[in-house]
């Protein structure tokens, strides 16, 4: 057959063309910021709240390529073989997410209304004994070093193959993302209570962790697609043909339902039961933010439910890239909702040029330290037992 | 009355391979049966694609709005019941019966579509040349009308691309 002639890869090459870009994009963060700062002189909390919303969403791109990849392996999957150096280099980001949320605890104060225990507020006091800051802390590190520690560990087999292969590493690779996946189910959902759901502290919801997780997986899955997509037409990644791109086109499309399935299971129940500390945060939500809390729900899923149902749409490369931006879109949007009724307030939260420059510094760092990940391997694995099936293979 | 001519593959890339070569020498494949679907028979043997995704479609549409409407009549114009004082069009709560009903008509129109498309359905005799086809068997399907060759001629491609058991049978289809 032809298609399993493994074509050479370009190698890649992190070329001056690319950082000056890169240095652009990063130099309209940093003045969209100082803007919001200085012109509009915008409210502690809506600088904090920026910055925790983008540092967020930095570690869900990292963290989703993570889980994606580990979930792969763990199925002993073979497609994805010729893009997983994509989710390799996505998924060390995870340490550097940890430091831009670091940056963003100075103003924990002004997100967190948990962290004022002067207040003396019954609900708080009561919610204590794990909302406080030393026990926030412990758990913040226990997660960025535990995630990190996956992701560098299961890298490091992978680069090492390329150039000892070793039948044990395929072994070593599915049981370490194993113990991962046990850690992540924990974890993910903790951290969403941690960094999004006590930000409106008084009200609780027991699916929110997966709430956050599906948002989280699509966001990433998009970023996936596009880098993919780019990759395909420089030619460094040769072998990924439409197979893998309707694949992936599939899981955007599934995981996007997936995403609307939580979102109405979590709102219906709360509507229908109409308890007042749990429909408060509805409420907030639809009387100051009605025309967003509509939009979220149109982009993050009836435009890639209606856009991605037929096989050519998954299957037609640029027109997938285009969908897969709209959605990451939409799911900053649902970050956006997440966060800033609670932390900012309605009278103070707006959609400025703060909000909309303000990614691009986060953008610019997340490429810089990808291409860097990504350039220090090949692009493809090297004597992976599953390259030659993952470039031949097709959808029925 | 034409004759058809069947040869068995016991591996899945034999039979691709096979495939190829009898149509590099232009003899034209009726069918091909196996015991589970094979990446990249379809492409070799220029199937039309399956139109089952459209009955998918238009039967969960269907359903779908079958499902809200029939619960916007019962509860603002059949019987209208107060329910925790919630208003009549409570439009949240249709959601998950209209859901499982795009389901349940997708699934019911596809399995049915399906059955009756491919001759499944009940009291219908399955037509099988051969009992190995439902195990591990791959079979090759050359019925002598297609081609402008004789019979011989096609039992002598069919085991020149590698098939067991060639066999020919007369059909009156």
């Amino acid at each position: 057959m032809e298609k399993q002639n493994i074509q050479e890869p370009v190698p890649f090459q992190f070329n001056q063309k690319i950082k000056k870009w890169l240095l652009i994009a990063a130099g309209i963060g940093l003045l969209a910021l100082l803007w919001g700062i200085l012109i509009t002189q915008a409210p502690a909390s809506r600088i904090w709240a920026n910055l925790w919303m983008n540092a967020l969403m930095f570690l869900f791109l990292g963290l989703g390529a993570l889980f994606f990849w580990t979930v792969n392996s763990l199925g002993e999957s073979t497609w994805q073989i010729n893009f997983q150096r994509v989710l390799e280099a996505m998924a060390l980001t995870i340490p550097f997410a940890g430091l831009f949320l670091i940056l963003a605890f100075p103003g924990m104060g002004s997100i967190f209304e948990w962290t004022h225990t002067e207040h003396h507020d019954e609900i708080l006091s009561e919610k204590s004994a794990y909302l406080n800051i030393p026990f926030w802390m412990v758990r913040f590190a226990i997660y960025f070093i535990a995630w990190s520690f996956f992701a560098f560990y299961l890298r490091k087999i992978s680069v090492k193959n390329d150039f000892e292969p070793r039948e044990t590493y395929l072994k070593k690779t599915r049981s370490t993302s194993g113990w991962f996946m046990v850690f992540f189910a924990v974890s993910s959902s903790m951290a969403a209570w941690d960094w999004l759901m006590s930000i409106d502290a008084h009200w609780f919801s027991t699916l929110y962790g997966w709430y956050i997780f599906s948002g989280m997986f699509v966001s990433a899955l998009s970023v996936i697609i596009i880098i993919t997509v780019a990759f395909k037409k420089f030619n460094i990644l040769p072998n990924v043909n439409r197979e893998h791109l309707h694949d992936l086109g599939k899981f955007l499309f599934g995981f996007s339902i997936f995403w609307a399935y939580l979102w109405i299971s979590q709102f219906l129940l709360i509507w229908y039961a109409n308890i007042p500390e749990e429909t408060i945060y509805y409420i907030t939500r639809k009387e100051h933010f009605n025309d967003l809390f509509y939009l979220n729900v149109g982009i993050n899923f009836l435009f890639p439910f209606l856009a991605l149902m037929t096989r050519n749409a998954k299957r037609q490369t640029t027109y997938l890239a285009i969908i897969a931006l709209v959605v990451l879109l939409g799911h900053y949007l649902d970050l956006y909702l997440a966060i800033f009724p609670g932390a900012v307030g309605h009278e103070a939260a707006s959609i400025g040029l703060l909000e909309i420059g303000l990614p691009f510094f986060y953008l610019a760092a997340f490429l810089t330290i990808f291409f860097v990940v990504f350039g220090k391997a090949k692009p493809v694995p090297q004597n992976h037992p599953y390259l030659i099936e993952s470039s031949s293979y097709e959808n029925i | 009355m034409s004759s058809i001519v069947y040869g068995h593959f016991t591996d899945e890339l034999d039979l691709l391979d096979a495939v190829k070569e009898l149509q590099e020498k232009g003899i034209k494949i009726a069918d091909v049966r196996t015991p589970f679907p094979v990446h990249g028979l379809d492409t070799a043997l220029n199937l039309r694609r399956s139109r089952l995704p459209k009955v998918a479609f238009i039967a969960g549409a269907v359903g779908g709005t079958l499902g809200m409407l029939f619960q916007i009549w019962v509860f603002t114009v059949g019987w209208p019941l107060n329910i925790g004082g919630k208003p009549q069009l409570a439009i949240p709560s249709f959601i998950p019966v209209a859901f499982e009903l795009t389901v349940l008509f997708a699934a019911f129109a596809m399995g049915i579509a399906f059955l009756l498309r491919s001759n499944l359905g009940p009291g219908q005799i399955p037509d099988i040349l051969d009992e190995d086809v439902t195990n591990d068997h791959f079979q090759v399907i050359l019925s002598e009308k297609n081609n402008q060759v004789t019979e011989p001629e096609l039992i002598e491609a069919l085991k020149a691309a590698g098939a067991l058991d060639v066999k020919h049978v007369n059909s009156t289809k």
